[in-house]
């Protein structure tokens, strides 16, 4: 029987962990992803949960614990946040080079200095190019539903690559929601268990991760490649089972009201969700407004996010993060997905909620109303003091 | 008693050592005993490239490759997966060099000691970071020449005591080692196989290139370090049982100047130099003794 608890975010990644039945966890405590491993130590210490903890000295012994444990063919799971994710970052490459289905929750929260624990996707944003899959939550039932599809995803021999799924700080890591846990049955006939092809094992000895010369790193980085192209098709797949059994549907993106939609607002997690009363209100006034929420940031969905845009007049994209010097991350991802389209709708780029700062109904209501008068351009900062 | 070494061989011939190279004997020594029941993990070190290149690769048993800082900790996770897929009982050895070790890999080696994590824990330990063309570690010797430590600035500080770092943690097991002498090293490695938590061999690796030596003296010159007490072989058990193997506490040590002064590394040195490095190890083989209770 499936159950409903009134739980934080937080939890709803540690229950998934636990309905995905992980073999090891390797993890060091940083807030705000505290929770998440707190939880997993008390399973593991009455044996709700069968896994082996190893409670390391930092999170990039975190990452190599959990890479040893899935070359061995063991389920492995792990979360962070911010410093402790920038910590793992080589190891966040190995994982992908050693096409390892690890599975990590990131608990988004801005970097220092100056000392911050507040929510911004920089984090996650800045290890984009590592090779992880990267899904962005917007509700803590979506955190806990994910974790079973990316274990789906990523253990798929088409994919053999790292899943990170990111929640809010505070905005969703603390915040009590109720969230529908699955029967572990049910949820054992989705996810079968881990038997991966090669693994580190006595009987079939092999050499992973050797020297290798320009004369195959090439191809090898080909097929991660590859494997994230055809990654798209396996997460569809995975998602329209998951929806088949428990009834919850996901898309690579989500898009509210966007049919008709004239003005777009492309967003991604919690701020996505704000955005909805907003659209409410304004369509009640007349207004051809929608969202396009960004759920999966790798592999970027291109097709989703060209045929929700192209036929729109405006797309205006809100970043709660900043590349110094280029702007919003999720901004230029959209604008390139758009460039060799015939017909494209013009592309504002705005900064919010850095630093945890709220972005509320009131801060999306100015976005909209600045785009409605004024022409395009590739930053534009909300609510700056200065 | 005469004390063989196993027959057994896990290493192929034809790997990318250089020629009388004290880390690839070492590997081949501690794999016969350790056998086929056996996990290696490597970081960055001369063995990412002696094992050959992709496709190639020269260890009879699964190796997986890890990154600098993370011998111990990928030794860890290995073991435990291992623990949770296979159930079953295997060596996960963690394989680094000196500078994988003392510098850039102790905070991952402390986390693992701490634990007393299930894992084999070799230094083979050559005294540079010699697979990068000689740069000094922490675990090169006060007044030895690398590429950067020149003779006319030569390595200022002693070499770091991981020894007693590692005995710190109190660990079950731990030893020290060299390829000169291996049946001492069989016979360490028979008995930590049957010890559960964190084991650690400390293994002096002579390196020819680094050290400006001759291939045919890599044997030698490990029983000079070990006779004149620069790298006596002992035990140490739950951090407090030291047990001293060689050379006799009973005898006095052979002088250090034999051994510096066939390595080109040491040439450099003036006789007050030689002279400090000799009572250096006169104090380090006393306090050795005293732990020892002898």
């Amino acid at each position: 029987m499936s159950e409903q608890k009134v739980i934080m975010g937080n939890h709803a990644l540690s229950y998934g962990a636990v309905t995905s039945r992980v073999q090891v966890i390797a993890a060091y405590p940083i807030t705000p992803q505290t929770q998440v491993v707190e939880l997993l130590s008390e399973m593991c210490a009455d044996g709700t949960l069968d896994a082996e903890f190893i409670k390391v000295e930092s999170e990039h012994s975190a990452m190599a614990a959990c890479i040893g444990a899935s070359a061995a063919g063991a389920r492995a799971f792990t979360a962070t946040s911010a410093q402790g994710l920038a910590l793992m970052h080589e190891m966040l490459h190995w994982a992908v080079g050693a096409r390892l289905p690890i599975v990590m929750g990131n608990i988004n929260r801005s970097m220092a200095p100056p000392w911050t624990i507040w929510s911004e996707q920089t984090d996650s944003l800045s290890q984009r190019d590592t090779g992880w899959l990267q899904i962005y939550a917007s509700s803590n039932q979506e955190v806990y539903d994910s974790v079973l599809i990316a274990y789906k995803v990523a253990e798929n021999e088409k994919v053999s690559l790292p899943v990170m799924i990111i929640l809010d700080a505070f905005f969703l890591s603390h915040t009590s929601e109720n969230v529908t846990l699955i029967d572990q049955k049910d949820a054992d006939r989705y996810l079968k268990p881990y038997n991966p092809k090669y693994k580190l094992n006595i009987k079939d000895p092999h050499t992973f991760g050797g020297l290798t010369t320009p004369d195959w790193y090439m191809e090898l980085r080909y097929k991660i490649e590859k494997a994230m192209e055809d990654s798209i098709e396996v997460i569809k797949e995975a998602q329209k089972e998951f929806k088949e059994m428990f009834g919850r549907e996901y898309g690579l993106v989500e898009t509210y009201k966007c049919e008709d939609a004239e003005t777009i607002l492309v967003a991604v997690a919690t701020a996505a969700s704000t955005s909805k009363q907003v659209i409410d209100e304004l369509r009640a006034k007349g207004e051809k407004v929608g969202l396009l929420r960004i759920r999966f940031f790798r592999p970027f969905p291109y097709e989703d996010v060209r045929n929700c845009l192209k036929n729109a007049k405006k797309a205006i994209v809100l970043d709660r993060n900043l590349s110094p010097g280029a702007g919003g991350i999720v901004f230029q991802e959209v604008k390139s997905a758009l460039y060799n389209e015939p017909i494209k709708p013009k592309i504002y780029g705005y900064i919010a909620g850095l630093g945890g700062r709220d972005i509320t109904v009131d801060t999306i209501y100015k976005l909209f109303e600045d785009a409605k008068k004024s022409e395009p351009a590739d930053i534009k900062w909300m609510e700056v003091k200065l | 008693m005469k004390y063989s070494i196993p027959q057994k061989e896990l290493l192929n011939p034809g790997h990318l050592a250089c020629q009388g190279c004290g880390g690839a004997l070492a590997l081949r020594l501690v794999l016969k005993t350790l056998g086929e029941n056996t996990i290696l993990t490597f970081p960055a070190c001369c063995w990412s490239v002696i094992d050959g290149p992709f496709p190639y690769s020269s260890v009879k048993v699964p190796l997986f490759h890890t990154a600098f800082e993370t011998a111990a900790i990928t030794a860890a996770g290995i073991k435990a997966g291992v623990k949770k897929v296979e159930k079953e009982y295997v060596h996960a050895v963690a394989w680094a060099g000196d500078g994988g070790t003392y510098d850039i890999g102790i905070q991952a080696l402390s986390g693992a000691a701490e634990r007393n994590d299930d894992i084999f824990y070799f230094v083979y330990d050559n005294e540079a970071y010699m697979n990068t063309g000689v740069q000094r570690s922490s675990a090169t010797p006060k007044g030895a020449w690398t590429t950067t430590t020149p003779t006319t600035f030569p390595k200022s500080e002693n070499k770091k005591d991981l020894d007693a770092i590692v005995a710190a943690h109190n660990v079950p097991y731990q030893a020290t080692a060299c390829v000169s002498y291996p049946e001492d090293l069989t016979k360490k490695l028979e008995k930590a196989v049957k010890i559960r938590g964190f084991k650690f061999f400390h293994i002096l690796a002579p390196c020819p290139p680094g050290w400006k030596t001759n291939p045919e003296d890599t044997i030698k010159l490990g029983r000079m370090a070990v006779e004149s007490g620069i790298f006596p072989l002992y035990e140490i058990e739950n951090g407090e049982k030291y047990t001293i193997n060689m050379p006799s506490p009973k005898k006095e040590l052979k002088p250090v100047n034999e051994y510096l002064l066939k390595q080109g590394r040491f040439r450099h040195l003036k006789e007050n130099d030689i002279k400090e490095i000799q009572d250096n190890v006169n104090r380090r083989w006393e306090k050795l003794k005293r732990l020892a209770g002898v």
